[in-house]
């Protein structure tokens, strides 16, 4: 685990940039997050960072896209309409939580 | 008298039945089992019978048979547990009540989840190889295939051998160069992940191994349907992937009777403490094996290390005592990689797979992330061992949870 500086505040981050602690994370930081990996937030991905923060606050690990689709009420299509290619981890890193468990 | 009730008699089931017997009083404890099908099946098995290495009849057995004296099995359907009355519904409207429940169920290939898997094309040219049923119709298909576009393919993650799609497509590979038609087959393996496989030196392995065979691999495969007039697979991102033969490991699931019990997540695992399998709601309730929600593999050698642990916690927990072992996610699969040899894998929750050697530092006898004929031998032998020691719940000469004795640290 290593500290990172974005946007001007100092976070931990796992070797892959994810932040670690769910704590450090602010809106503002999921707007500079978002334009690391090329995402401009609107309202409908605000709609899906949010599921993730409350989800993940109530259980513990970061929710499968599934979760995201059957509890959350976002269609998977939509989803790689916002996060195009990996939605699953784009939307972590944005939300500032864990890497979703890579399945083993 | 106490109550155990266990609901499952496959691998994990069986294993805590018979572990569980010989350490609980006969006086104290009577213990149940339930399970649908009379027939156990050895399941890692199924992947031999599309290449007619292993016939359908040499993979079951009854279940009576492994399950030991003192313990009544009974072969039903369970409809749902209700865990504030500890009591378990079967299907025909029947209950049984419990003191303490041990969920094995497992988990099952669901085609059904994915629009059009199980369209006119399901075992004509789409098959899975999961089920005994599955995997003996896809034998039949390939006696006589002729070639063609062969699209080995993963639904969603977690499933259960997550390295079998792998060695199916490496036994694949193996078969057609064996009938001399491997110029005539064009193999691609899609996969969600980001990857061959999840941990980063095995995938850069196993993903060499693939481009060694002229396997293609196309990753982040989300897939949102199965067009059966196109013969493609579609994803939700719009790649359309087409074929002559799928070979599919469709969603995997856990039983339903979890969901409507309001006892699982979304896949119908059951959430448990990952050190202990105890559940996170229920102090009576736990899970094993497949069934759970642990961040690890699904697969029988992970039940085994898991059961030992298990054991121990539970007839600690029983005893209103503290429960002091803790599992560590231990898991070690061979993998067959073609041409009569095998790799072997070892890890954990924290620790990918490394080179080395197993059990026995230094000395193996089998290699690590490396092929060999002997880890193909082991994998082999193991069918022995699963019957006759595993299954019976007999010690094995290896340790229950993973040692970095043997491993080499490499770098990523």
């Amino acid at each position: 685990m290593t500290l990172a500086t974005i946007a001007g505040q100092e976070v931990h981050v796992d070797d892959e940039g994810f932040m670690t602690e769910y704590d450090e994370w602010s809106e503002d930081l999921a707007s500079t997050l978002a334009g690391n990996i090329g995402i401009e937030l609107t309202d409908d991905h605000w709609q899906a960072i949010r599921f993730l923060r409350d989800d993940y606050k109530v259980e513990g690990v970061t929710p499968t896209l599934r979760r995201v689709t059957n509890t959350g009420g976002i269609p998977t299509k939509q989803l790689f309409v916002l996060f195009p290619k990996k939605p699953a981890k784009k939307m972590a890193y944005i939300a500032g939580l864990p890497k979703p468990a890579g399945c083993v | 008298m106490r109550q155990l009730l266990v609901l499952g008699a496959g691998t994990a089931g069986t294993m805590v039945v018979n572990k569980l017997r010989s350490q609980l009083d006969a006086d104290e404890w009577s213990i149940i089992v339930v399970d649908p099908d009379p027939a156990h099946h050895y399941q890692p098995g199924y992947l031999f019978i599309p290449f007619g290495t292993y016939q359908p009849g040499q993979v079951t057995k009854p279940k009576a048979k492994f399950i030991p004296k003192g313990v009544d099995l009974v072969t039903a359907e369970v409809d749902r547990v209700e865990p504030s009355e500890n009591r378990v519904f079967l299907s025909d409207g029947s209950a049984i009540g419990y003191d303490f429940l041990v969920i094995a169920t497992g988990t099952t290939p669901r085609p059904e989840e994915t629009p059009g898997m199980l369209g006119e094309e399901w075992q004509r040219s789409v098959f899975d190889f999961y089920t005994l049923d599955g995997s003996t119709a896809l034998a039949d298909k390939l006696r006589s295939w002729e070639g063609g576009r062969l699209v080995v393919h993963i639904s969603e993650m977690p499933i259960k051998c997550p390295v079998a799609p792998l060695e199916f497509a490496f036994l694949a590979d193996s078969h057609f160069k064996e009938r001399e038609m491997r110029d005539r087959v064009e193999i691609t393996y899609v996969t969600p992940l980001d990857a061959a496989f999840t941990k980063p030196i095995a995938a850069a392995h196993l993903g060499g191994m693939l481009e060694e065979r002229k396997i293609t691999v196309e990753t982040d495969f989300y897939i949102e349907s199965v067009d059966n007039e196109k013969k493609e697979i579609v994803s939700f991102d719009e790649r359309a992937i087409p074929f002559d033969l799928l070979v599919t490991v469709p969603v995997n699931m856990g039983a339903d009777f979890i969901g409507r019990s309001g006892l699982g997540n979304d896949l119908n695992y059951v959430p448990v403490d990952h050190e202990t399998m105890l559940s996170r709601d229920w102090d009576n309730i736990f899970a094993v094996g497949d069934a759970a929600d642990l961040p690890t593999s699904k697969a029988g050698s992970v039940a085994h290390f898991a059961i030992e642990i298990f054991t121990e916690n539970f007839l600690q927990h029983v005893d209103g005592q503290e429960m002091t072992h803790a599992f560590d996610g231990h898991a070690n699969c061979f993998v067959e990689s073609g041409g009569g040899k095998g790799m072997l894998i070892d890890f954990n929750y924290e620790t990918q797979p490394l080179p080395g050697r197993y059990p026995i530092p230094g000395l193996g006898p089998f290699k690590l992330l490396e092929e060999t004929e002997l880890n193909h031998l082991g994998k082999l032998m193991f069918k022995w061992v699963y019957w006759n020691a595993l299954l019976p719940g007999r010690d094995l000469p290896l340790p229950a949870l993973m040692s970095m004795a043997g491993k080499e640290e490499v770098e990523a």
